[in-house]
């Protein structure tokens, strides 16, 4: 018995983009901010291009303490429903329509003051049960080991 | 307090933020330690296309200009604040179409930290829509 012949790089990597882009491109705030996101396998960067109208204090001047919260939550969310997709993806079927994990609390720790240039962030999904998902992030600029903010947040998964 | 010039100077401060001012933040009142931001649906702030319903990072970005407000309105007048952390809870979805209008109040101030706490409403004001508590940096002036 021979083993089917696996899957051309391109058609995988083309089915992974084209998912990646149906979770990112339908939510407008997503493009209001500018984000967008890097794939390296399943590991998803998100990038915030520096933008003026992200600055909240103009005399440092620093990155508005919402946009960081919302960069934040932002990639939680896309880090979350990534892995929701992920196997059904993999498997080489078109995920049903995913019903977006809906956000109950959402902490952030606000660790060094944002600089007028892009930020850069990666979520870890800690726990994804029926129900209920625990997700850390964190996000930073120059230096990937001086974070300028990290948060938890708890999301709730649609019962299907 | 509710001196017009104070407020109306908290005001142009507050609102010509850049952030703010994308997201169409309007101060409805400040002073006394408390202030009350507002902002306009609108589809750009989206987050769920199925719903319509506003993205949470927006609504964190409204709470989180409300608590620094009541920080800058507390009586003690500090210089300058910064968000040390910032909380949020979601209790329901905001109704698509409605305004937000976020609540907050400083109800404790130290040397060197600042204690607050907010809520978020739509048009129906009995059933918040988010709270939120948060600590912030007191910078005081010389």
């Amino acid at each position: 018995m021979r083993r089917p012949a696996p899957e051309a790089v391109g058609v995988i990597k083309g089915r992974r983009d084209a998912a990646l882009r149906q979770l990112v491109e339908g939510v407008p705030y997503i493009g209001f901010l500018g984000i967008q996101f890097d794939r390296r396998g399943d590991e998803l960067t998100a990038i915030l291009p520096y933008a003026d109208h992200l600055i909240g204090n103009p005399t440092i001047p620093a990155l508005h303490g919402g946009a960081i919260a919302a960069f934040l939550e932002v990639t939680a969310i896309v880090e979350l429903s990534w892995s929701l997709i992920w196997e059904e993806m993999e498997a080489g079927r078109t995920p049903a329509s995913l019903r977006l994990p809906r956000t109950i609390d959402f902490t952030v720790d606000y660790l060094r003051s944002g600089l007028p240039r892009d930020a850069y962030a990666r979520a870890r999904v800690n726990r994804s049960g029926r129900r209920f998902a625990s997700v850390h992030v964190e996000t930073w600029q120059d230096n990937r080991d001086r974070p300028m903010a990290q948060a938890t947040g708890h999301f709730l998964l649609s019962e299907s | 307090m509710t001196d017009p010039i104070l407020i109306a100077r908290a005001a142009t401060f507050l609102t010509a933020l850049p952030h703010s001012q994308a997201l169409g933040m309007q101060l409805d009142a400040f002073g006394a330690g408390e202030a009350t931001l507002s902002m306009a649906y609108d589809p750009r702030f989206v987050g769920d296309p199925v719903t319509g319903v506003i993205h949470g990072g927006a609504v964190s970005a409204l709470m989180d200009s409300a608590c620094g407000a009541a920080v800058l309105a507390h009586p003690d007048a500090p210089a300058s604040t910064a968000t040390i952390d910032l909380r949020m809870d979601y209790m329901r979805s905001a109704t698509p179409g409605q305004r937000i209008v976020a609540r907050a109040t400083c109800y404790h101030m130290t040397r060197n930290v600042a204690f607050v706490r907010a809520t978020a409403f739509d048009d129906d004001d009995s059933r918040p829509v988010a709270t939120a508590t948060a600590t912030w940096t007191v910078e005081r002036a010389g």
